[in-house]
Protein backbone atom coordinates (compact mmCIF):
# COMPACT_ATOMS: atom_id res chain seq x y z
CA UNK A 1 0.00 0.00 0.00
CA UNK A 2 1.27 3.44 -0.87
CA UNK A 3 -0.40 6.72 0.10
CA UNK A 4 1.10 10.03 -0.95
CA UNK A 5 0.10 13.68 -0.67
CA UNK A 6 2.58 15.66 -2.71
CA UNK A 7 3.17 18.87 -4.63
CA UNK A 8 5.44 17.18 -7.19
CA UNK A 9 4.10 15.92 -10.50
CA UNK A 10 3.98 12.11 -10.82
CA UNK A 11 4.28 9.69 -13.71
CA UNK A 12 1.38 7.17 -13.70
CA UNK A 13 3.35 4.66 -15.80
CA UNK A 14 6.34 4.76 -13.46
CA UNK A 15 4.03 4.29 -10.46
CA UNK A 16 2.50 1.18 -12.04
CA UNK A 17 5.86 -0.45 -12.71
CA UNK A 18 6.22 -1.19 -8.97
CA UNK A 19 2.55 -1.94 -8.33
CA UNK A 20 0.43 -5.08 -7.94
CA UNK A 21 1.81 -7.61 -5.51
CA UNK A 22 2.49 -11.28 -6.30
CA UNK A 23 -1.13 -12.52 -6.55
CA UNK A 24 -2.73 -9.82 -8.67
CA UNK A 25 -4.85 -10.99 -11.59
CA UNK A 26 -6.32 -7.56 -12.33
CA UNK A 27 -5.12 -3.99 -11.95
CA UNK A 28 -7.40 -0.97 -12.36
CA UNK A 29 -6.04 2.56 -12.41
CA UNK A 30 -7.70 5.94 -12.45
CA UNK A 31 -5.83 9.18 -13.14
CA UNK A 32 -7.57 12.51 -12.62
CA UNK A 33 -6.41 15.36 -14.87
CA UNK A 34 -6.87 19.10 -14.25
CA UNK A 35 -9.53 20.10 -16.74
CA UNK A 36 -10.72 23.49 -17.90
CA UNK A 37 -14.51 23.66 -18.31
CA UNK A 38 -14.59 27.41 -18.92
CA UNK A 39 -11.79 27.73 -21.47
CA UNK A 40 -10.16 30.47 -19.40
CA UNK A 41 -8.83 28.64 -16.37
CA UNK A 42 -5.21 29.49 -15.59
CA UNK A 43 -4.56 27.09 -12.74
CA UNK A 44 -6.11 24.97 -10.05
CA UNK A 45 -5.02 25.41 -6.46
CA UNK A 46 -5.45 22.60 -3.97
CA UNK A 47 -5.50 23.16 -0.25
CA UNK A 48 -5.56 20.32 2.29
CA UNK A 49 -5.52 19.58 6.01
CA UNK A 50 -2.07 18.12 6.74
CA UNK A 51 -2.33 15.10 9.00
CA UNK A 52 -6.05 14.55 8.57
CA UNK A 53 -5.57 14.15 4.81
CA UNK A 54 -3.08 11.29 5.11
CA UNK A 55 -5.18 9.64 7.85
CA UNK A 56 -8.38 9.85 5.77
CA UNK A 57 -6.63 8.50 2.64
CA UNK A 58 -5.13 5.63 4.62
CA UNK A 59 -8.49 4.76 6.17
CA UNK A 60 -10.21 4.76 2.76
CA UNK A 61 -7.47 2.60 1.21
CA UNK A 62 -7.50 0.16 4.14
CA UNK A 63 -11.26 -0.20 3.95
CA UNK A 64 -11.15 -0.87 0.20
CA UNK A 65 -8.29 -3.28 0.69
CA UNK A 66 -10.17 -5.32 3.31
CA UNK A 67 -13.53 -5.25 1.54
CA UNK A 68 -12.26 -6.39 -1.88
CA UNK A 69 -9.23 -8.40 -0.69
CA UNK A 70 -6.83 -6.23 -2.65
CA UNK A 71 -3.24 -7.40 -3.05
CA UNK A 72 -2.09 -3.81 -3.48
CA UNK A 73 -3.50 -0.31 -3.37
CA UNK A 74 -2.08 3.09 -4.34
CA UNK A 75 -3.40 6.61 -3.81
CA UNK A 76 -1.50 9.72 -4.86
CA UNK A 77 -3.09 13.15 -4.49
CA UNK A 78 -1.37 16.39 -5.36
CA UNK A 79 -1.73 19.73 -3.57
CA UNK A 80 -0.59 23.24 -4.41
CA UNK A 81 -0.82 24.99 -7.76
CA UNK A 82 -1.53 22.81 -10.81
CA UNK A 83 -1.76 23.69 -14.50
CA UNK A 84 -4.49 22.50 -16.88
CA UNK A 85 -3.63 19.07 -18.28
CA UNK A 86 -1.48 17.98 -15.35
CA UNK A 87 -2.30 14.82 -13.39
CA UNK A 88 -3.97 15.74 -10.11
CA UNK A 89 -4.46 12.34 -8.52
CA UNK A 90 -4.21 8.64 -9.12
CA UNK A 91 -5.77 5.53 -7.65
CA UNK A 92 -4.69 1.98 -8.43
CA UNK A 93 -6.15 -1.26 -7.13
CA UNK A 94 -4.88 -4.81 -7.59
CA UNK A 95 -7.09 -7.83 -6.98
CA UNK A 96 -7.46 -11.41 -8.23
CA UNK A 97 -10.37 -10.49 -10.51
CA UNK A 98 -11.44 -7.36 -12.36
CA UNK A 99 -14.83 -6.89 -10.61
CA UNK A 100 -13.12 -6.37 -7.26
CA UNK A 101 -10.43 -4.09 -8.73
CA UNK A 102 -13.02 -1.89 -10.51
CA UNK A 103 -15.37 -1.70 -7.50
CA UNK A 104 -12.55 -0.88 -5.08
CA UNK A 105 -11.27 1.90 -7.36
CA UNK A 106 -14.75 3.44 -7.67
CA UNK A 107 -15.32 3.17 -3.93
CA UNK A 108 -12.04 4.97 -3.24
CA UNK A 109 -12.77 7.70 -5.77
CA UNK A 110 -16.21 8.35 -4.27
CA UNK A 111 -14.77 8.60 -0.77
CA UNK A 112 -11.72 10.66 -1.74
CA UNK A 113 -14.04 13.22 -3.34
CA UNK A 114 -16.03 14.06 -0.23
CA UNK A 115 -14.28 12.48 2.78
CA UNK A 116 -10.66 13.46 2.29
CA UNK A 117 -9.97 17.08 3.31
CA UNK A 118 -8.99 18.69 0.01
CA UNK A 119 -10.41 21.93 -1.39
CA UNK A 120 -10.08 23.12 -4.98
CA UNK A 121 -9.80 26.72 -6.06
CA UNK A 122 -10.08 27.72 -9.70
CA UNK A 123 -7.83 30.56 -10.83
CA UNK A 124 -9.00 32.51 -13.88
CA UNK A 125 -8.53 35.92 -15.53
CA UNK A 126 -11.30 37.42 -13.37
CA UNK A 127 -9.88 36.11 -10.14
CA UNK A 128 -10.23 32.98 -8.09
CA UNK A 129 -13.18 31.04 -6.76
CA UNK A 130 -13.60 27.94 -4.64
CA UNK A 131 -15.19 25.00 -6.40
CA UNK A 132 -18.34 23.94 -4.54
CA UNK A 133 -19.04 20.33 -3.64
CA UNK A 134 -21.89 18.72 -5.59
CA UNK A 135 -24.83 17.01 -3.90
CA UNK A 136 -24.23 14.06 -6.26
CA UNK A 137 -20.79 13.58 -4.63
CA UNK A 138 -22.48 12.97 -1.28
CA UNK A 139 -25.19 10.77 -2.83
CA UNK A 140 -22.52 8.64 -4.50
CA UNK A 141 -21.48 7.36 -1.06
CA UNK A 142 -24.88 5.76 -0.50
CA UNK A 143 -24.23 3.04 -3.04
CA UNK A 144 -21.49 1.58 -0.84
CA UNK B 1 -6.04 26.44 25.18
CA UNK B 2 -7.79 25.07 22.14
CA UNK B 3 -6.47 25.31 18.59
CA UNK B 4 -9.01 26.40 16.01
CA UNK B 5 -8.06 25.94 12.36
CA UNK B 6 -9.78 27.17 9.23
CA UNK B 7 -9.55 26.04 5.62
CA UNK B 8 -10.53 27.26 2.15
CA UNK B 9 -13.06 30.11 2.07
CA UNK B 10 -13.60 29.90 5.84
CA UNK B 11 -9.90 30.74 6.29
CA UNK B 12 -10.14 33.57 3.76
CA UNK B 13 -13.29 35.04 5.28
CA UNK B 14 -11.91 34.99 8.81
CA UNK B 15 -8.50 36.13 7.62
CA UNK B 16 -6.26 33.65 9.42
CA UNK B 17 -5.42 29.94 9.17
CA UNK B 18 -5.38 29.12 12.88
CA UNK B 19 -5.60 30.60 16.33
CA UNK B 20 -5.38 29.50 19.95
CA UNK B 21 -8.43 30.38 21.95
CA UNK B 22 -9.60 30.21 25.54
CA UNK B 23 -13.17 28.94 25.59
CA UNK B 24 -15.73 27.54 27.99
CA UNK B 25 -18.00 26.34 25.15
CA UNK B 26 -19.41 22.88 25.82
CA UNK B 27 -20.24 21.98 22.22
CA UNK B 28 -19.16 22.96 18.71
CA UNK B 29 -22.40 24.95 18.31
CA UNK B 30 -21.62 26.89 21.52
CA UNK B 31 -18.15 27.70 20.20
CA UNK B 32 -19.62 28.87 16.88
CA UNK B 33 -21.98 31.19 18.78
CA UNK B 34 -19.01 32.55 20.80
CA UNK B 35 -16.96 33.17 17.64
CA UNK B 36 -19.87 34.81 15.80
CA UNK B 37 -20.32 37.29 18.64
CA UNK B 38 -16.66 38.35 18.37
CA UNK B 39 -16.49 40.24 15.07
CA UNK B 40 -18.44 40.62 11.83
CA UNK B 41 -15.91 38.53 9.86
CA UNK B 42 -16.61 35.53 12.11
CA UNK B 43 -20.33 36.20 11.95
CA UNK B 44 -20.12 36.18 8.14
CA UNK B 45 -18.04 33.00 7.99
CA UNK B 46 -20.42 31.08 10.26
CA UNK B 47 -23.67 32.59 8.98
CA UNK B 48 -24.78 29.30 7.42
CA UNK B 49 -23.39 26.30 9.29
CA UNK B 50 -25.18 23.92 6.93
CA UNK B 51 -22.50 25.01 4.40
CA UNK B 52 -19.73 24.03 6.83
CA UNK B 53 -18.11 20.89 8.15
CA UNK B 54 -16.26 20.42 11.42
CA UNK B 55 -13.48 18.07 12.48
CA UNK B 56 -12.48 17.45 16.10
CA UNK B 57 -8.87 16.31 16.50
CA UNK B 58 -8.86 15.57 12.76
CA UNK B 59 -11.97 13.36 12.82
CA UNK B 60 -15.12 14.51 11.02
CA UNK B 61 -17.76 15.39 13.59
CA UNK B 62 -20.89 17.51 13.88
CA UNK B 63 -22.01 20.76 15.45
CA UNK B 64 -23.76 19.14 18.41
CA UNK B 65 -20.59 17.28 19.47
CA UNK B 66 -19.09 18.01 22.92
CA UNK B 67 -15.71 19.74 23.12
CA UNK B 68 -14.47 18.11 26.32
CA UNK B 69 -10.91 16.84 25.80
CA UNK B 70 -10.67 18.19 22.25
CA UNK B 71 -7.38 19.90 21.33
CA UNK B 72 -7.94 20.92 17.71
CA UNK B 73 -11.17 22.07 16.07
CA UNK B 74 -11.25 22.60 12.31
CA UNK B 75 -13.91 24.39 10.28
CA UNK B 76 -14.10 24.07 6.51
CA UNK B 77 -16.50 23.84 3.56
CA UNK B 78 -17.57 20.45 2.13
CA UNK B 79 -14.49 18.71 0.73
CA UNK B 80 -13.71 18.64 -2.99
CA UNK B 81 -10.98 16.07 -3.51
CA UNK B 82 -10.48 13.66 -6.37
Amino acid sequence: MRISVQTARFDPAAELAQFGGPHAGAIVTFTGIVRDDTGTMQALELEHYPGMTEAAMTRIAEEASARWSLSDVLVIHRVGRLAVGEPIMMVATAARHRQAAFAAAEFMMDYLKSRAPFWKKQIGPEGAHWIAAKSTDEEALNRW
Amino acid sequence: MTEVVYFAWVRERIGLPRESIETTALTVADLVAELRAREPRYDAAFADVSALRVALDQQLSDFSAPLAGVHEIAFFPPMTGG
